[in-house]
């Protein structure tokens, strides 16, 4: 019995198609202490999303298992609340809404309709939405939407945070704000956070430890850089801080020295749908 | 040069400012009656002009507009008479068909939708519905309608049968087609949020499905009101369509002309209704 909070062990994953598997994940292990913020980063397609997606419990691990705060995890539930890349609103719905619903599903037998209130509307506050609860996600920008995906996964109260390329799609000024925002309350919540990124400035900045991925197929863990920054940390101030630089080229090297990607044209087509779905919608975003 | 066209630009942006300023309201009003009003009814003036010449001849067989009119001004003028039988007036046989429209539309609402998130849902009820369903939709409505009267025995529920099995299939169709388009991202939103059946049912699904479900709702409100107009020259009693074919034995061509343009006009009304309410249900639920 490990004593981490958040174990991945031994996890592989393939997927078939068709009568072809390909296995994208190759013995996954990582710990994950309480209060710790690790960022994931590889190439795009190499199954980043995947690892995620098994912790999240929307994926089955093929063999292997994921254990967090002593529980074997089997299905989704609100103690693994997700941010997704495009925010996924319910569109139908306000801001006010969209996190109401959360609350009052994960707190129904806890808290008074009242309490479920305050807390959805506190959440709000926390990621400064106060002023739009009754827009739609239409209404309000990608980032504003970013910040409501947030707050909604916040306020589940999750045992640890899952963000899947949270800052992605949104443009390089709102990212970095929105960045701030993570960090200042994550410093105030002290949540278990696991993040996606290919975003190596994003990695280093916000991350206890970085988790580098190396390609697929049959990915595993290459690296895990330990980021020795003490917080909170600035953004400004970093950018010309040797130790900081020094973790930068870190990662900059695991990723196009060894883990150079030489991508044959054919591939963008066996990759899979979802991750070039993804990849048009970031186009998209930038455009 | 520069700084002149500049300034130049920035009065004019100032003058059309305050013009949009002065006339904002006036102006949109004029503009909707000149560009949406005037051009149907400049159309249609025309058009019964060209009839009006082409059936005023001696040997015209049908009557041009002006004796239209004057045929049927008792009809047109007293809507609501009740000579008992099939002796009302036109409004009561209107009535008649829209009454008969509204059950069988309705039972088609609701077996459509239920039926079109089953085949949505399920990958086997789509397998073993699906085919079924796209060779029973191109039946023509009437032919339903002599087995619907073998066997319900009885001219009106039949009636109401065939509005039922016209409306549906446009309905299930694209009631699936709106399950099955549920973007994953809310799936797993549902999954992580752990919504149970109901909950995702009412929350998400309808939600999300309803622009197809309401596409599908506004072929079949046409399609039905298309079907009872013929249904009811066959069955009898009150009711739109068998006043035209009780209207054709008599030789009253004006009734008939005047009967088809009180069935256009309430066509039309029931789509923009149903187009109506779509859009007032589903605010908000296209693509954020």
């Amino acid at each position: 019995m490990s004593k981490h909070y958040l174990t991945i062990e031994k996890v592989d994953k393939t997927f078939s198609k068709g009568g072809v598997s390909s296995r994208v994940l190759d013995n996954i292990n990582l710990q994950v202490d309480r209060g710790e913020y690790i960022s994931i980063i590889g190439h795009s397609g190499c199954g980043k999303s995947t690892v995620l997606n098994i912790v999240a419990g929307l994926l089955d691990a093929s063999s292997g298992g994921v254990i967090l705060d002593g529980k074997e995890v089997t299905t989704p539930g609100p103690d693994r609340a997700m941010v997704f890349q495009n925010h996924s609103l319910l569109p139908w719905l306000t801001v006010y809404e969209n996190v109401a619903l959360a609350v009052d599903k994960t707190f129904r037998g806890s808290k008074t309709a009242k309490e479920r209130k305050e807390w959805a509307l506190h959440n709000l506050a926390l990621v400064s939405m106060s002023h739009a609860l009754d827009k739609r996600p239409s209404e309000i920008s990608g980032g504003m939407k970013q910040r409501v995906g947030i707050a909604r996964a916040l306020a589940m109260e999750p045992k640890v945070l899952l963000l899947d390329e949270p800052f992605g799609a949104l443009d390089a000024l709102t990212r970095a704000h929105l960045q701030d925002e993570v960090m200042r309350i994550q410093a105030e919540l002290h949540n278990t956070v696991m993040m996606i990124t290919h975003d190596v400035d994003e990695a280093v900045l916000l991350s206890d430890r970085i988790v580098m991925m190396t390609n697929g197929p049959s990915a595993t863990i290459g690296e895990i850089l330990t980021i020795d920054l003490p917080r909170p940390r600035d953004r400004i101030a970093l950018a010309d801080d040797p130790k900081y630089n020094h973790y930068r080229q870190e990662v900059l090297r695991f990723l196009y020295e060894k883990q150079r990607k030489v991508e044959p044209i054919d591939s963008r087509r066996k990759s899979s749908s979802k991750e070039q779905e993804k990849d048009a919608e970031a186009c998209a975003a930038q455009a | 040069m520069s700084l002149q066209s500049a300034t130049s630009g920035v009065r004019y942006f100032l003058a059309r400012k305050m013009d949009r300023d002065a006339h904002d309201r006036g102006s949109r009003v004029i503009q909707y009656l000149v560009f949406n009003v005037t051009p149907p009814v400049l159309v249609t003036a025309l058009l019964l002009g060209l009839w009006e010449l082409l059936c005023s001849g001696a040997g015209a067989v049908l009557p041009p507009p002006s004796q239209v009119v004057s045929d049927t001004w008792e009809l047109i003028t007293n809507p609501f008479y009740d000579h008992g039988g099939n002796d009302v007036g036109m409004a009561w046989q209107i009535l008649a068909s829209l009454e008969r429209v509204a059950y069988g539309y309705t039972l088609a609402v609701i077996g459509g939708v239920a039926l079109g998130v089953l085949v949505g849902q399920s990958t086997w009820a789509m397998r073993g519905l699906d085919p079924l369903f796209q060779v029973l939709r191109t039946v023509p409505p009437l032919a339903w309608l002599p087995i619907s009267l073998a066997g319900f025995q009885d001219s009106h529920p039949s009636a109401i049968f065939v509005i039922f099995i016209t409306a549906i299939w446009p309905i299930i169709i694209n009631t699936s087609v709106g399950i099955r388009n549920i973007p994953e991202d809310y799936r797993n939103v549902a999954k992580v949020l752990r919504l149970n059946g109901f909950e995702y049912f009412h929350r998400i699904m309808l939600p999300a499905a309803a622009p197809y479900i309401f596409t599908g709702l506004r072929i079949g409100v046409g399609l039905s009101w298309l079907a009872i107009v013929a249904a009811e020259m066959l069955i009898g009693g009150v009711g739109i369509g068998f006043f035209i074919w009780d209207a054709w034995n008599a030789s009253l061509i004006s009734d008939i002309i005047l009967a088809l343009v009180y069935v256009g006009i309430v066509g039309f009304i029931l789509d923009r209704l149903v187009a109506f309410i779509g859009v007032r249900v589903t605010r908000g639920t296209a693509e954020a």
